[in-house]
């Protein structure tokens, strides 16, 4: 069979080759256009970082490693400390998820484990609608509503019973006997609402909806094969949930809880409103403070010169802040899965 | 043993012979008018049968049969859903289990479950088989080490985990796991055993395996297992009810089922004519 033993590539073979040729350069094409949507991020992460690293130049330069150790901060005389700011950050989204987390926890597994389903829908909607709402309303609502509530029912009580300046003039035996928790629950104005815990407990309300639907969503994953094989050794709904729920849902769980802290430490409008805006360092979760996004919103618009790049570099701490948090999520992460000999 | 049940006229029948039938192990469960309803689906018609003690009952029935459904009643395991009723009675050791007043702590430490997917607990294998004992009693640690070992040797898988006690159970095999489970359930000393499908999802070696085990522990348990594979069910039981459409058609013998049904319906389910 000489005739098959063909020179030149058939024609049908050409225009395979040109085929290959044309798919191998579109799956580049596609994999760059991929890459870079990718790197987006990152150069926008790190650009972010940088430019408020070098805004914030002239303050770190001025103020070397006294600025996160000072407590001052008085435009009058061009003297900043980012201390009251970084510590009022992280201690009202300390508040939130104390307060946040076991709400949560509550209102997720209510909404899987127990509530009839034709209160799951609109449960879970409410919730959704929690999320929606803007935080300036958040801010609102706190000082004008929930501030006065505060000052009138909260305050007075916490201080009677933790402060030994208790507006009833009776020292309570708790204090007597652990002075050093007065530190924590003193105020020069007993009747004034907004503070630090003030600023926490709205926080929390505005977390609970991103952490209870992380929960939500992550407690339905749990096969149900795995709930009735507990059900069947004779585990009570409590002890299914705490005993297999939990830890089969365990990273995702506290990848809800870091969500829900990232976003307490970066939150602006709700906190700016009721946190009080001083600059005074104290203890105590009952007197005003600042936070970092609070600080910024109030001052930026008026902000020249050494201000402005102390402003900067606050917003550089949040930064630093915020990937200490999650790096510290990371670690618990490993630890755990450590212990679970994965 | 052979002259039993001749020409019973009907399953209801059969089921009262073989427990009044003087060669037969007493009956551990007797189930009287069960019905059992999910919302207006009626899933479960008057299933009365009389489950023997020390002996392995096979219920077999396409899918869809209720047979899943029948076991699940065994232990009220249905009962952490809503809508799911079931009527009638169901009596162990003679009291009705179906009465709301009975104990689902007490049902659940005397009739244990193993289900069709291996389901180890996200713990170590050593807690997998502790955590249940630990809700029924509180032992010494050393007496939770027995107890433990001898769930192991009875569900033979001492031997291959002995020495990784402290690891993951997710590290073990499918065929390990299930033995695991089954250990899990024996741990509890339960009386009665529910075996759902228990070795669908397993490989052949392992099936054999599991197999063997519910030979060995009829010895010490009254052993319950729906299956959907028939050689299994001539293989390991000694009686077989067959059910079709929510109906229990016939219960008897298993080498009776197999050989010489006396149901038209039986016969053509087990040669394969249907279902």
């Amino acid at each position: 069979m000489h005739a098959s033993v063909n020179p030149t590539v058939s024609p049908a073979r050409q225009a395979e080759a040109a085929r290959n040729a044309r798919d191998a350069r579109n799956d580049r094409v596609f994999g760059w256009v991929l890459k870079s949507c990718a790197l987006l991020v990152l150069v926008a992460l790190l650009g972010a970082a940088a430019s408020t690293l070098w805004g914030g130049s002239d303050a770190f330069g001025t103020f070397g490693w006294g600025f996160l150790t000072s407590d001052a901060w008085d435009p009058g005389n061009d003297r900043y400390g980012a201390l009251v700011p970084v510590m009022g950050t992280v201690i009202t989204a300390l508040i939130a998820l104390i307060i946040a987390v076991p709400i949560s926890f509550g209102i997720a597994l209510f909404l899987t484990e127990i509530a009839p389903s034709w209160l799951r829908g609109p449960v879970s909607s409410a919730i959704e609608l929690l999320a929606g709402i803007p935080s300036i309303i958040y801010g609102m609502w706190g000082l004008f509503i929930f501030a006065p509530f505060v000052a009138a029912h909260v305050k007075p009580w916490l201080m009677n019973n933790f402060s030994d300046t208790p507006p009833d003039g009776q020292i309570s035996w708790l204090v007597q006997h652990v002075p050093w928790i007065a530190k924590f629950f003193s105020s020069e104005y007993p009747f004034f609402g907004a503070g630090v815990l003030t600023a926490g407990m709205v926080l929390a309300i505005m977390i609970i909806p991103f952490i209870s639907s992380v929960m939500r969503e992550v407690f339905q994953t749990v096969p149900t094969r795995l709930k009735e094989s507990a059900y069947a050794l004779g585990s009570s709904t409590w002890e299914v949930v705490w005993d297999i729920v939990l830890p089969y849902t365990r990273s995702a769980v506290i990848g809800g809880v870091f969500l829900g802290l990232g976003r307490a430490l970066g939150e602006t409008m709700a906190v700016a409103f009721v946190l009080g805006n001083t600059f005074k360092f104290t203890p105590s979760i009952l007197e005003t403070g600042s936070s970092i996004a609070s600080t910024i919103a109030n001052q930026f618009g008026e902000a020249e010169g050494l201000q402005k790049s102390a402003l900067m570099a606050l917003a550089f701490l949040l930064f630093v802040v915020t990937f200490i948090v999650l790096l510290i999520a990371r670690l618990m992460l490993r630890q755990l899965g450590n212990k679970e000999g994965r | 043993m052979t002259n039993m049940n001749e020409a019973a006229p009907s399953f209801a029948a059969t089921a009262q012979a073989s427990a009044s039938d003087g060669t037969m192990a007493a009956a551990k469960m007797t189930v009287r008018d069960l019905n059992f309803h999910y919302g207006e689906f009626h899933a479960l018609k008057n299933i009365a049968m009389d489950i023997p003690e020390k002996k392995v009952t096979a219920i077999i029935g396409p899918s869809g049969c209720g047979k899943s459904t029948l076991l699940r009643i065994f232990n009220r395991i249905y009962a952490i859903y809503p809508k799911l009723v079931a009527s009638g009675e169901i009596v162990l050791d003679g009291e009705n289990i179906l009465d709301p007043k009975y104990s689902l702590n007490r049902l659940r430490s005397k009739v244990g479950m193993v289900f069709q997917k291996p389901v180890p607990f996200p713990m170590t294998i050593f807690e997998n088989v502790a955590y249940g004992i630990r809700h029924h009693e509180k032992l010494s640690r050393a007496d939770m080490e027995i107890r433990v070992e001898q769930a192991l040797r009875s569900a033979a898988l001492w031997d291959e985990v002995k020495d990784k006690l402290k690891q993951s159970a997710l590290g073990l095999s499918g065929g390990q796991q299930q033995r695991l489970c089954i250990a899990r359930g024996i741990a509890l000393k339960p009386e009665v055993l529910l075996l759902d499908e228990p070795t669908s999802a397993l490989d052949p070696i392992a099936t054999s395996r599991i197999e063997q085990l519910v030979e060995e522990l009829k010895n010490d348990f009254t052993i319950v297992i729906v299956t959907h594979n028939m050689q299994q069910a001539a293989r390991c039981s000694d009686l077989t009810a067959f059910m079709y459409m929510g109906e229990l058609i016939e219960f008897d013998r298993t080498e009776k089922i197999f050989t010489k049904p006396n149901k038209k319906q039986t016969e053509d389910y087990i040669t394969g004519r249907f279902g």
